[in-house]
């Protein structure tokens, strides 16, 4: 059916004719069908990664395989969302290995963006956690692969924005938890060197992420909250929360019910918000056990928050610096304050080492702001990559929408070898997106 | 503990009413014409939902097989849900008999076939629920959906007619009448949002109208009032409509 379909970031959009399956011949069957196309899931990525002429939807794909709750072994089809996952799992004492900040994307969205979650620098990225997968190339051809079993496909699939093939089936390892509790830190810090510091003597911590007050300068420049956790122990919750230590977090979602007239966000709302934000920690330190869901997903209460953003959509600028490079850091800071172009908030994170050709993921600082599109804007984020690529960084294309092919290629040391694999599994170019035409990773 | 089959369970609603009555500790007998299809559901509402679920090979248009059907499912269902049918190009099934039987049979025939033995079982039981999922499209003949409307009407009239015959034997009928649904059925054609329910709403309204026992149900709920007013339109003027 032709409808206009966008990703979250809801720009750009685009008429698309999109086709779903529910059962394998179903997609073969439409994969015998005339017509280049670009596998989609949730459409939860932020820019034009899974939007084309043709999409086909794996969300009604969606059955769980298998699970065993003695080994934590998780197998399911790829149009499974994680919400679900987590209503099965948790219950019985496990959890996703690796989460991003929504819960609302599929397991086959997570793979092909190689998702990172705030516990990057001890559990690394989803691909490290998958034992096997299929995918489906466009000549129907099924082929499993793993770190063990046609490696190249799999590296070039994990992170790989759906080129390769489509993700049908995954197979990967939850991680043990004893309560379906978050035992938290929440530490003030007053400007960037302090929350840098903070970073580097809780680096034990499992999961680490500090939200920036971006508009803030002179001494109280980089201002933030930083945001520690680790699963909570039995031992750890309060009397009440030991009768039920593995329960679920109840369904309490507010809808965002239309897009906001683009005039609210200006520099003074976001300014007042990043206050309230700020200041709402009396204290220094909270240390308190909350249910997973506020630590995880504090978004996702806010059905369609993107909507905040106006009609006209934004994009999330997300980049990575080498561990070294912090001025680059404070550089972009600065260049962002400076223009004001307004962002709610802007998420650090520190990146382990990752080993991978595509994925994202690579040692350093992570940052992550939202845009929303403003005349101007699409230039100065050009600006912005200069800076990124002049400090070795670079930027994911889960929330691209607007990268030059250039700074792709500058970011990616092995782009080269993920466009061979591309090439030689999805030979035809079949496959493909606005996004892959965009940063020429497929022929056009 | 009660069990509900599933007839057409590869649907898009068959599969999503799967899931509803499973939530609500149903065990489960899916069955359709590719049995095979329905491993991952079966496996996926074991695993969700801790209910039994089995699979069973189901024609709705070979009529002869559908007593030994019935007769072997173990335990027999509490409640059968009859949901198969198919939809084909309308002015293909004017051109092509074999095309409009096809219709008419799987909508219709196959569909009294099988409901007529699972009545016979409940009226012996005095107890058990029948629930067919008919279409609006049966509430006025037109055009555009010439043999598919007019199987689902005779559909229509047969589950009243059902009703009424096993009231007295303790046995309910539900009639179910979707509007529009975002299924595989109508993957390609635009459909208004505002009126369209996704399988899933379908579900959860049958299942809520089982537990009132609701003799007909439209879903949603307005389409009764918008099917209202397209069967008070006179003939001499809906003949000349483009419907």
């Amino acid at each position: 059916m032709k409808k206009q379909i966008a990703n979250w970031g809801n720009y750009p959009v685009m008429e698309s004719n999109e086709e779903s399956f529910a059962f394998h011949e179903q997609l073969n069957q439409l994969l015998d069908e005339e017509g280049d196309f670009i596998p989609r899931g949730n459409g939860r990525c932020y820019g034009d990664a899974s939007l084309g002429q043709r999409t086909i939807s794996t969300l009604k794909y969606d059955k769980i395989l298998s699970f065993d709750p003695a080994t934590g072994v998780f197998e399911c089809q790829s149009g499974l969302t994680l919400d679900q996952i987590l209503e099965v799992i948790v219950p019985r004492g496990w959890f996703l290995p690796v989460t991003p900040g929504t819960k609302f994307i599929t397991v086959g969205g997570a793979v092909a963006s190689d998702v990172h979650g705030k516990n990057h620098h001890i559990d690394g990225s989803f691909s490290n956690h998958i034992l096997d997968m299929d995918v489906v190339l466009a000549s129907k051809k099924v082929i499993t692969c793993s770190t063990r079993m046609n490696e190249d496909l799999f590296e070039a699939t994990c992170g790989g924005m759906g080129l390769t093939g489509l993700i049908t089936r995954v197979r990967f390892q939850l991680k043990k938890i004893e309560t379906s509790f978050i035992k938290q830190k929440q530490i003030k810090a007053g400007n960037l060197e302090e929350l840098i510091r903070l970073f580097e003597t809780y680096h034990q911590y499992t999961y680490s992420v500090a939200w920036i007050d971006c508009l803030k300068k002179g001494e109280q420049f980089g201002r933030s909250i930083l945001m520690l956790g680790e699963h909570a122990r039995l031992s750890d919750l309060h009397e009440k929360q030991r009768q039920d230590p593995l329960k679920l977090p109840k369904k309490k979602q507010i809808n965002f019910p239309f897009n906001l007239p683009s005039w609210v966000l200006n520099a003074f709302t976001v300014k007042a918000f990043n206050y309230l934000f700020y200041v709402k920690n009396f204290k220094r330190e909270i240390n308190n056990v909350i249910s997973y869901e506020p630590f995880f997903y504090p978004l996702d209460a806010i059905l369609h928050w993107n909507r905040g953003y106006g009609k006209n959509g934004f994009v999330q600028y997300q980049f990575v610096l080498p561990l070294e490079a912090k001025p680059g850091l404070i550089e972009i800071l600065n260049r962002i304050s400076d223009k004001g172009l307004g962002s709610f908030l802007a998420v650090l994170k520190v990146f382990g080492k990752q080993e991978s050709i595509i994925s994202f993921p690579m040692e350093g600082y992570t940052l992550a702001l939202d845009f929303p599109i403003k005349p101007g804007l699409l230039e100065f984020l050009d600006e912005l990559d200069q800076v990124v690529l002049r400090y070795g960084g670079r930027l994911y294309m889960s929330k691209d929408a607007r990268m030059k092919p250039e700074t792709l290629q500058s970011g990616y040391p092995d782009l080269g070898k993920f466009k061979d694999i591309v090439r030689k599994y999805n030979p035809e170019a079949k496959i493909h997106s606005l996004q892959s035409d965009r940063l020429f990773l497929t022929p056009n | 503990m009660s069990t509900v089959l599933i007839l057409g369970a590869t649907s898009d609603i068959g599969m999503a009413i799967a899931r509803k009555f499973a939530s609500r500790k149903f065990d489960i007998q899916l069955a359709a014409r590719k049995p095979e299809q329905l491993q991952p559901l079966q496996s996926d509402i074991s695993i969700r939902f801790g209910r039994s679920c089995s699979i069973h090979a189901f024609d709705a248009l070979n009529y002869g097989s559908h007593a030994s059907f019935f007769n072997s499912l173990v335990p027999r269902p509490d409640i059968t849900i009859c949901v198969f049918g198919i939809l084909d190009e309308e002015e293909l099934a004017f051109d092509n008999w074999t095309i409009a039987e096809r219709m008419i049979n799987t909508n219709y025939t196959g569909a009294v076939s099988i409901l007529n033995i699972a009545a016979k079982y409940y009226i012996s039981q005095h107890d058990g629920t029948i629930i067919g999922i008919s279409s609006v499209a049966g509430d006025r003949g037109r055009a555009s959906k010439l043999i598919y409307a007019s199987a689902k009407a005779a559909f229509t009239t047969y589950l009243a007619g059902l009703r009424n015959k096993c009231f007295r034997e303790k046995v309910h009928v539900m009639t179910v009448q979707p509007g529009f649904v975002y299924s595989k059925m109508t993957e390609n054609q635009p459909l208004p949002k505002p009126i369209t329910s996704t399988p899933a709403e379908v579900a959860d309204i049958i299942y809520k109208a089982y537990g009132k026992k609701k003799n007909i149900v439209y879903v949603k709920w307005f389409w009764r009032y918008i099917m209202l007013i397209i069967k008070n339109i006179p003939e001499f003027q809906f003949k000349k409509m483009k419907l």
